[in-house]
């Protein structure tokens, strides 16, 4: 890395990584905003089964189809995360078992199987079988224009319907009796909050992989969380933090000298700029930071 | 929803019966909760319903509004179904259902009230936060509409709840335990309300826990443990020989329903 191609970088002039920070400033955005309503609604262990029962989804696709063709591998992984997310649910409802150890259960069955199919695929002869492993960290460098777009078109997907449904997804969140005293219908509502992770969740695969994706849901908010105690600018501010974080690691991933000419992953450095802002935010934070409500109890202490 | 929420928008004339319960049965798990739950609940009154804890009173009002599936029998609003009366019927849920630590402050919550009147993908206006202004006002907690709300205590979280369900402008409130955590004060100024709801001609039916304050507080009481022990006037039905049924054995509580019924012999007159 020399002057010129930080310049490059920076004016956007190299097409490459123009492609690869649409789509993982996007899908930071996206996965920011659903990320709110999940963490709210205690979702977010339910969004990381989701992410790593994509991966047998992507190996039974690969197998259907025979080629990387990146549709339908995260078709795929949707149907397979789906496939937890109702796995969940049912255990936990049909038994005693309780929630975190359903949760349990699925990942380590669902990430097992697709540990297994991955390997013996990858050994089998012939093929373009290539980057399958990509997905278990993900591999952004490797996103070609057309996936971009299509990340880039499902987030905003995703995005136009929380607009829509926020007044919707708000209640849902807070008082799910309550709104269905009212007639909406939770039951669907909360189906759908869980369709917007996981169609997040199989998004963000390609560049953050299968075992951080959770991360780029749970850390913006839970960050965002602690500036505001208002659900409104709790979104916007979640998904602003994981926009800038999918940028910033991008941004680092090209520039940040390494040897050899692999350079950084993008997915890990993605997760790490995140995890930074919630640090920061965790000290600073004005409505529930540790540096403001120390300062407000001192202040209590010296006038009382 | 949207069916519900714009067909039933009247008040049903010269309705004298609110809530007719026939033969409603609801079990968890195959246990049941509720067995042959018999009885009409008058319109335009303050009505209680009292029983001990597990007695049921939590799930009743759940089946009320359909968020509980009744196993057998069928429950009527207003000689409706009540996926047909929704916007008639305010709610109250009870306190614990919630998480207090919610990025949302007062005035957000009551607004949630107008949420069903606005249907879907509407956004509140002017007018339903006019609406929710004045029924923070009525509870008394205009002052603190800017609060996130865990910083409340739990008398004034009843009263935002309170205040939610005043923002429904409904007929029917269904209320679970609406004085839980409330101090004395706070108690008298929200019976104070729910009687102002009373004389409106509304129709107010609490779950109530304080045996002392069912005589001062109600017009009408359905007793309640797991089976319908009684239902009618406070006057007829609160009867010491039915709060036995109703806690049968239990001895503190048996001796606060023997309090009550003394505190009650002076102003009241003995119950029959």
């Amino acid at each position: 890395m020399n002057d010129l191609d930080l310049l490059r970088l920076i004016t956007l002039q190299d097409s490459t990584t123009r492609t690869v920070l649409l789509g993982t400033g996007t899908l930071g955005l996206v996965s920011g905003v659903v990320g709110a309503f999940a963490m709210l609604r205690r979702r977010g262990l339910v969004a990381d089964a989701v992410a790593h029962a994509a991966l047998p989804g992507i190996c039974v696709a690969f197998l259907i189809v025979g080629s990387r063709q990146f549709g339908s591998l995260l078709l795929g992984a949707l149907v397979f995360g789906a496939l937890a997310a109702w796995a969940i649910t049912l255990i936990r409802g049909a038994t005693r078992v309780k929630e975190d150890a359903a949760i349990g259960i699925v990942i380590g069955a669902f990430f097992g199987l697709g540990i297994a199919m991955s390997g013996v695929i990858q050994r089998s002869p012939g093929g373009n079988k290539a980057g399958l492993d990509g997905f278990i960290f993900g591999k952004a460098a490797s996103m070609v224009r057309d996936d971009a777009l299509l990340i880039a078109g499902v987030c905003a997907g995703v995005l136009l319907i929380v607009v829509l449904l926020y007044k919707e997804l708000k209640l849902l969140c807070f008082d799910e009796d309550f709104g269905a005293s009212q007639g909406w219908p939770t039951l669907r509502l909360d189906l759908l909050l869980m369709l917007l992770v996981c169609v997040c969740t199989v998004a963000g695969l390609p560049a953050v992989g299968v075992v951080l994706m959770v991360a780029l849901l749970i850390i913006p908010p839970a960050a965002a969380r602690l500036w505001t105690n208002r659900l409104g600018p709790m979104v916007l501010l979640s998904g602003l933090i994981g926009g800038a974080s999918g940028l910033a690691g991008t941004a680092m991933s090209a520039v940040l000298p390494a040897p050899g000419t692999r350079g950084w992953p993008t997915g890990p450095l993605i997760v790490l700029c995140a995890a930074c802002v919630f640090v920061v935010s965790l000290l600073l934070g004005k409505a529930r930071g540790v540096i403001p409500g120390w300062l407000g109890r001192r202040r209590i202490e010296r006038t009382a | 929803m949207s069916h519900a929420m714009v067909d039933a928008a009247t008040t049903p004339v010269g309705a004298r019966i609110a809530i007719e319960l026939h033969d409603v049965c609801v079990a968890y798990d195959r246990k049941p909760v509720l067995w042959d739950v018999d009885a009409s609940l008058p319109a335009g009154q303050l009505i209680a319903i009292v029983g001990p804890n597990g007695g049921g009173k939590s799930t009743l009002l759940k089946s009320i509004l359909g968020l509980v599936r009744i196993a057998s029998g069928s429950i009527s609003v207003f000689g409706k179904p009540v996926r047909d009366v929704r916007r008639l019927i305010g709610y109250v849920p009870q306190r614990e259902s919630v998480d207090w630590d919610f990025p949302v402050n007062v005035a957000d919550v009551v607004l949630m009230g107008r949420y069903g009147r606005l249907g879907w993908l509407r956004r509140p206006g002017r007018e339903d936060r006019r609406i929710a202004a004045e029924c923070l006002d009525m509870v008394g907690m205009t002052s603190f509409a800017s609060r996130q709300i865990g910083q409340l205590s739990g008398g004034q979280q009843q009263r935002v709840f309170l205040a939610r369900a005043l923002a429904q402008e409904s007929t029917l409130y269904l209320m679970d335990e609406p004085f839980a955590g409330v101090d004395a004060a706070t108690e008298a100024a929200m019976v104070e309300v729910l009687r102002t709801l009373r004389n409106a001609g509304k129709t107010v039916i609490v779950v109530h826990h304080d045996l002392q304050s069912v005589q001062a507080y109600f017009d009408h009481v359905l007793l309640l443990n797991q089976r319908q022990i009684a239902a009618g006037p406070v006057r007829e039905v609160f009867t010491s020989s039915n709060l036995q049924k109703t806690y049968g054995g239990r001895l503190t509580l048996m001796d606060e329903a023997a309090q009550a019924l003394r505190l009650s012999d002076q102003p009241h007159g003995r119950p029959r």
